[in-house]
């Protein structure tokens, strides 16, 4: 009976693969918090654990505005692109199918198709016209930018929320007389907030991570943390990168938590 | 026409034109910010270059397709085939490749671990990849550099352990491009795949196993065919970005190791050939197209064959 402990589901060697894949996705960004507390000037050589690195990066005018301009950035393209992915997801649940969804699906993802680098060059082209033109260079052109990579982001949860809702309460919020806004208002967005929320900072993460987009649609002085951060990549890096990259971590890995953390709550 | 046909009618045509009014700001932000600038990019590499970067407006060339893949003799004026270019668009080719090939080799056998761990675990595990898919592109990259750079974590263990006397150089080279995105792309490898092995029957690797199959045809014969469709989207989700890929290798490969991305971004440069640029974007995105129509096709006839 050799079968009595034979395990269907194992396959041989899979377990020591995952330890190594969690161990590879793991070490590197271990390796960038532990340079982060290097005492030295610079990272070929440790010094010994230090703070100092975070200070110099919180003392530093160009950090500072940088990170100010991301979360700008961020708060406006996540806003935005949360109102027009719930407004399209509701154009494109609420009805029967309609010659010209498909059209307007393939739109609304179509920044997910497009590698990003043709559409910042595209953007570039586009943009710089129009700089001319106008005369305005201000961080207008980024949150549009931004707004419309994070349209599709923030469609995907709201729409998945609206195909899985329970529809009788909006049949009965209109027998009842209710005007469609007034269903909408009272019925629909209550039951829609948790879809909302996670629109709204999956949005704002992706705004905030973005480096190619804005390298190429930014004006001069109009670094975000990470445009900062690849500027000096160039140079000699300090343990400073380091430090800005570890913080910038932190703060995404706690929205990360928080979002699975809702998430689980809704289930 | 009766009273209540009016009315419907008149319900009908409110629904149409709220359906195009809601959606009209998402259509519209996305096509100034995204599809338009596209379409002028296609017009832009149809015409004669500017001298200090851009283009002569509204004059005709076909200069910067053809330089895509030819290039004119300094001396004879003859045209032959563009070396530099074409050596970077295969280089991209097989760099992406073989991202994919790594990434399903590490990711594959991750998934099934996971997805064969009880149903609480499981979600943990899902969590600890997820972290890294959320983190910051470029502080991947950079994290990568990290431990491959001379006197990184690898170097310095390597040293220590006895086994190199002097550190190896893996930052710009090939190797570090290769290193670096199937770092930064295993995530959107695992999770597909997690998702369709996930959903596999189990009671027909039992079958198999009742039929005396040993556990590599298991896997050969019921397991891989099963999830063939995650194996499909995988592998698209990683080759799709690693063949546009431009952070990772500026930051990991250096100017002598470029990918397409780098060399796009160099017409718009230093280069100052913007229909050059434009015709490469294209090429770039009629190569990512090939992969996605590969993609839907396979996953339309894969789903159909399972159900």
């Amino acid at each position: 009976m050799f079968k009595s402990h034979f395990d269907i589901r194992s396959q041989p060697g899979f377990g020591l693969i995952t330890l190594f894949t969690f161990f590879a996705l793991y070490l590197p960004i271990a390796a960038l918090v532990i340079y982060s507390f290097n005492g030295a000037e610079s990272l070929s050589r440790w010094d010994g654990f230090s703070a100092r690195w975070f200070v110099a990066a919180w003392q530093n005018a160009a950090v500072q505005d940088a990170a100010i301009r991301s979360l700008v950035i961020a708060i406006w393209a996540a806003f935005l692109a949360t109102i027009a992915a719930t407004m399209a997801a509701l154009a494109t649940t609420r009805t029967t199918p309609y010659r010209g969804l498909t059209f307007k699906y393939a739109l609304i993802n179509q920044p997910l198709m497009v590698p990003e680098i043709v559409t910042a060059v595209a953007l570039l082209i586009v943009f710089s016209r129009i700089k001319v033109w106008t005369g305005y260079s201000g961080l207008g052109y980024l949150v549009v930018a931004h707004t419309a990579f994070c349209i599709p982001f923030a469609y995907l949860p709201i729409r998945a929320r609206l195909e899985s809702m329970d529809l009788t309460l909006e049949r009965a919020a209109a027998d009842l007389y209710a005007t469609r806004w007034q269903t909408f208002r009272h019925v629909t967005l209550p039951l829609l907030r948790p879809a909302v929320i996670a629109g709204f900072m999956l949005a704002f993460v992706i705004s905030l991570d973005d480096v190619v987009i804005t390298e190429f649609v930014k004006s001069g002085g109009q670094d975000t943390l990470p445009t900062y951060m690849l500027g000096q990549l160039r140079r000699e890096t300090t343990p400073e990168i380091n430090a800005i990259a570890t913080v910038f971590l932190a703060l995404s890995t706690a929205l990360v938590v928080v979002f699975f953390f809702i998430n689980r709550k809704k289930q | 026409m009766s009273g209540a046909q009016e009315a419907a009618l008149a319900v009908q045509k409110q629904d149409i034109r709220s359906r195009w009014l809601l959606s009209a700001p998402a259509l519209l932000i996305i096509f100034f910010a995204a599809v338009g600038p596209l379409l002028v990019m296609l017009l832009y590499s149809f015409m004669a270059k500017g001298d200090y970067g851009d283009v002569r407006f509204g004059e005709f060339s076909l200069d910067g397709w053809v330089s895509v893949f030819f290039q004119r003799d300094i001396f004879d004026d003859t045209l032959g085939l563009a070396d530099a270019h074409l050596s970077i668009i295969w280089r991209s080719l097989q760099l992406s490749f073989f991202t994919t090939l790594l990434t399903l080799i590490l990711g594959f056998p991750t998934a099934y671990f996971i997805a064969t761990r009880p149903p609480h675990s499981r979600e943990i595990w899902v969590f600890l990849v997820t972290i890294p898919f959320w983190t910051n592109l470029l502080i991947r990259t950079f994290a990568m550099q990290q431990v491959i750079r001379n006197e990184g974590l690898l170097n310095n263990a390597l040293i220590w352990l006895g086994v190199i006397e002097r550190p190896l150089q893996i930052m710009y080279t090939d190797t570090a491009n290769l290193l670096g995105m199937t770092y930064v792309y295993l995530p959107l490898m695992v999770l597909p795949l997690y998702a369709s092995i996930e959903k596999l029957d189990f009671r027909l690797v039992e079958a198999g196993y009742d039929l005396y199959a040993s556990r590599l045809q298991v896997l050969r014969r019921i397991v891989i065919p099963l999830v063939k469709p995650g194996i499909i989207a995988g592998s698209i989700l990683v080759f799709i970005p690693s063949l546009g890929a431009y952070v990772i290798p500026r930051v990991l490969g250096g100017g002598k190791n470029m990918m397409l991305g780098n060399l796009i971004e160099m017409q718009f440069g230093s280069g100052r050939n913007w229909p050059l640029g434009a015709a490469m974007s294209i090429t770039l995105m009629a190569l990512v197209m090939v992969a996605l129509i590969f993609y839907v096709r396979n996953a339309s006839r894969g789903g159909s064959s399972h159900v």
